[in-house]
């Protein structure tokens, strides 16, 4: 575990606000605050449509934020020039979740993994191919492939190249947008286990974004989950899962199929009806509250902001407070988080 | 009651890499009322199975090259194309991963429902409309008098699975095949599809075969579990047992690499190397390469099915050896 005491990315109220023509908004990202610590892998959690990879992005300004800060040292990141930003990006990588878009098919291995140390002008001729070599092989490939292709390659090999991309300029932050959904179960463990085996070594610090609860557990040390454009709770991950406090968390989890037969045929789901609804036209109050089991006449009303129910335990929701962490003792109809 | 046998089933392609076979031996009894699952990595032969027993491989390049798929007494690869059809939607029905490209984008919702029923059932067009409509009923989809005259595109990707599960069950068919349901859904989503397909089974009686990735799916699904690796059954047993005491290492590996969320974090076991090229096996177990008992005997000859129960069995020369040690 990492000390949690140095926030590396502080990210303010952040908002990424899309114009649909009209008036019509999309807004993606809604006021986000967060603290991701040195070192720690902050797991985002969400389903699609929740806005969790325009964060991830908003915060590297792949897409540009509408409001808000992310800070980095010393540096507003959303507010940075060009020039700066540049010089910033450099720390900063991100692996995308689909390895055979995400990786130019005309470029050589050679050529993909190096070009983000000519970009950056670190290493040139003989270096440059030095490096590339030994990125290849900290990320598990031979340097045998550094003149082949990206469709030689399968989808976890690829993914592999992706990530010997992301590290050739040493990152500090590196955003990993979905990065084993798009691979083969056996897969997943190994690029799972290498991510964690970099973060040891070279000191790295993730966003791990993902829908895969089982997979976020298992590589976080916080998780934090995202609805409607909202951050609606964060925790420790063991926490999250043992005893989750906001209602949609609660569901969200009791809906991940465990492999064991015996579980399954005995436990008890929360079902929720219907969609996640438009994030064009949310729902006024508690964005949750159109499928909350839980939700009463203000919840249409009030926004909820996270509070800290429990120590390092922040959830969204007024039916619960401090004093009443759990929605099943609250008296029905009363929303102590307003009191 | 047996209601479907497939014995032997091998479907090959003709590719530019050379001859893929598939699916090369298959065989497995499906009972009346069950759900078997099916599971695999991709090119594990687990779809291509399905759409063999349906017959839906398109020739050339790919060939069923033999086998039976027995239907109740009836060998669906002996029948012409017109009685294939007249199976295909009426007796046995799919679903597939991704409802977008499996609905029309041209017709209404009802049209497409109502085609099947006028088709299979001699519907008249009144009758095959309030069908449809009832259809869409049973299958939780609000409003849907209204609905029934949208399109698909105008429904979200749970939805559209709904309408494609009406769709496959309009007909009553005896067997469900179900590819990767729930892959293309959110979480929530899919436990509400996962929850309306154990619903529908249990009010119908129909049999299913799910076909999934995922093990966590397979466990809260499935009676018996097949897996798949390289167009082979590996193993094939009820599910508790297999989940309890796999007696097969890959079977043993895949479990092993999922996460468990009430377990402590740590290195999670991998299953090393990439799956094999099917086009360029070489002789002996296809998974020999990446496993961790394997002997020389493994990598010269191919493994024997081995019976551990009357209703266990598992593809590995060590294959007792495996499920002793799991127990």
């Amino acid at each position: 575990m990492p000390s949690q005491t140095e926030t590396l990315i502080a990210i303010r109220d952040l908002k990424v606000h899309f114009k649909l023509g009209g008036k019509r908004v999309v807004k993606a990202v809604d006021g986000v605050t967060l603290d991701i610590a040195k070192g720690e892998t902050l797991g985002l959690v969400g389903e699609s449509g929740c806005g969790k990879s325009t964060l991830g992005r908003a915060i590297l300004r792949l897409t540009e934020p509408t409001g808000g800060q992310v800070l980095y040292r010393n540096n507003d990141l959303a507010h940075l020039s060009g020039r700066q930003l540049r010089e910033q990006r450099r720390h900063l990588q991100i692996i995308f979740q689909d390895p055979y878009a995400s990786l130019n098919p005309r470029m050589t291995v050679g050529q993909i993994v190096g070009e983000p140390l000519e970009t950056f002008r670190l290493a040139r001729g003989r270096e440059a191919e030095q490096r590339v070599q030994e990125l290849l092989e900290t990320v598990g490939l031979s340097k045998r492939f550094i003149k082949r292709y990206p469709h030689e390659f399968s989808g976890g090999q690829r993914q592999r190249i992706g990530i010997a991309r992301a590290l050739a300029v040493d990152p500090d932050f590196i955003v990993a947008d979905e990065p084993i959904s798009a691979l083969d179960v056996s897969i997943q463990a190994q690029i799972m286990n290498l991510l964690e085996k970099l973060r040891r070594e070279k000191n790295l610090t993730y966003l791990f974004i993902s829908h895969d609860l089982r997979a976020i557990r298992h590589v976080s040390d916080r998780v934090a989950v995202m609805y409607l454009g909202k951050l609606v709770e964060i925790a420790d991950a063991k926490t999250i899962y043992v005893e989750p406090l906001m209602p949609y968390t609660k569901a969200l989890i009791s809906a991940v199929p465990v492999p064991d037969p015996e579980i399954e045929a005995t436990r008890q789901r929360i079902m929720l009806e219907g969609d996640v609804p438009s994030p064009i036209n949310p729902p006024k109050g508690c964005p949750f509250h159109t499928r909350c089991p839980y939700a009463i006449d203000v919840c249409k009303e009030v926004v909820p902001q996270l509070v800290e129910i429990k120590p390092a335990h922040f959830a969204a929701c007024v039916r619960i407070s401090p004093a009443m962490p759990h929605i099943e003792d609250v008296p029905p109809g009363s929303a102590p988080g307003l009191e | 009651m047996i209601l479907l046998e497939v014995k032997d089933l091998r479907t090959y392609f003709e590719t530019e890499d050379g001859l893929v076979k598939a699916v090369d031996g298959v065989s497995f009894q499906l009972q009346h009322g069950e759900t078997l699952g099916i599971v695999g990595e991709s090119g594990s032969g687990k779809s291509v199975t399905n759409l063999s027993i349906i017959r839906l491989i398109q020739e050339p390049p790919g060939k069923i090259v033999s086998g039976e798929v027995i239907l109740k007494g009836q060998d669906i690869l002996l029948l012409p194309p017109h009685a294939v059809r007249k199976i295909r939607g009426r007796r046995i029905a799919m679903i597939f991963q991704d409802p977008m490209t499996s609905l029309n984008p041209f017709m209404k919702i009802s049209r497409q429902l109502m085609e099947m029923t006028q088709l299979h059932l001699g519907h008249t067009r009144s009758q095959a409309y309030e069908h449809a409509v009832k259809m869409l009923e049973t299958v939780g989809i609000p409003d849907a008098r209204t609905r029934a005259n949208s399109y698909p595109h105008e429904f979200s990707g749970g939805m559209r699975q709904r309408v494609m599960i009406a769709m496959a069950l309009s007909c009553e068919p005896e067997l469900l095949i179900a590819d990767e349901p729930t892959t293309a859904l959110d979480v929530t989503i899919q436990a509400q599809i996962l929850e309306l397909i154990r619903k529908l089974k249990q009010e119908t009686g129909t049999s299913v075969i799910l076909i999934t990735h995922d093990l966590g799916v397979v466990a809260g699904m499935t009676d018996r579990v097949i897996v798949m690796y390289a167009g082979k059954i590996f193993e094939q047993a009820k599910t508790k047992e297999l989940f309890a005491r796999p007696g097969n290492p890959y079977t043993k590996g895949l479990l092993r690499s999922v996460p468990d969320p009430t377990d402590e974090q740590g290195k999670l076991y991998q299953i090393p190397g990439l799956p094999p090229d099917v086009a360029h096996l070489k002789p002996g177990c296809p998974f020999a390469e990446r496993c961790e008992r394997v002997e020389e005997i493994c990598r010269r000859e191919f493994p024997p099915f081995v019976e551990l129960t009357p209703d266990h069995h598992s593809l590995c020369h060590f294959a007792n050896e495996v499920y002793a040690e799991s127990n």
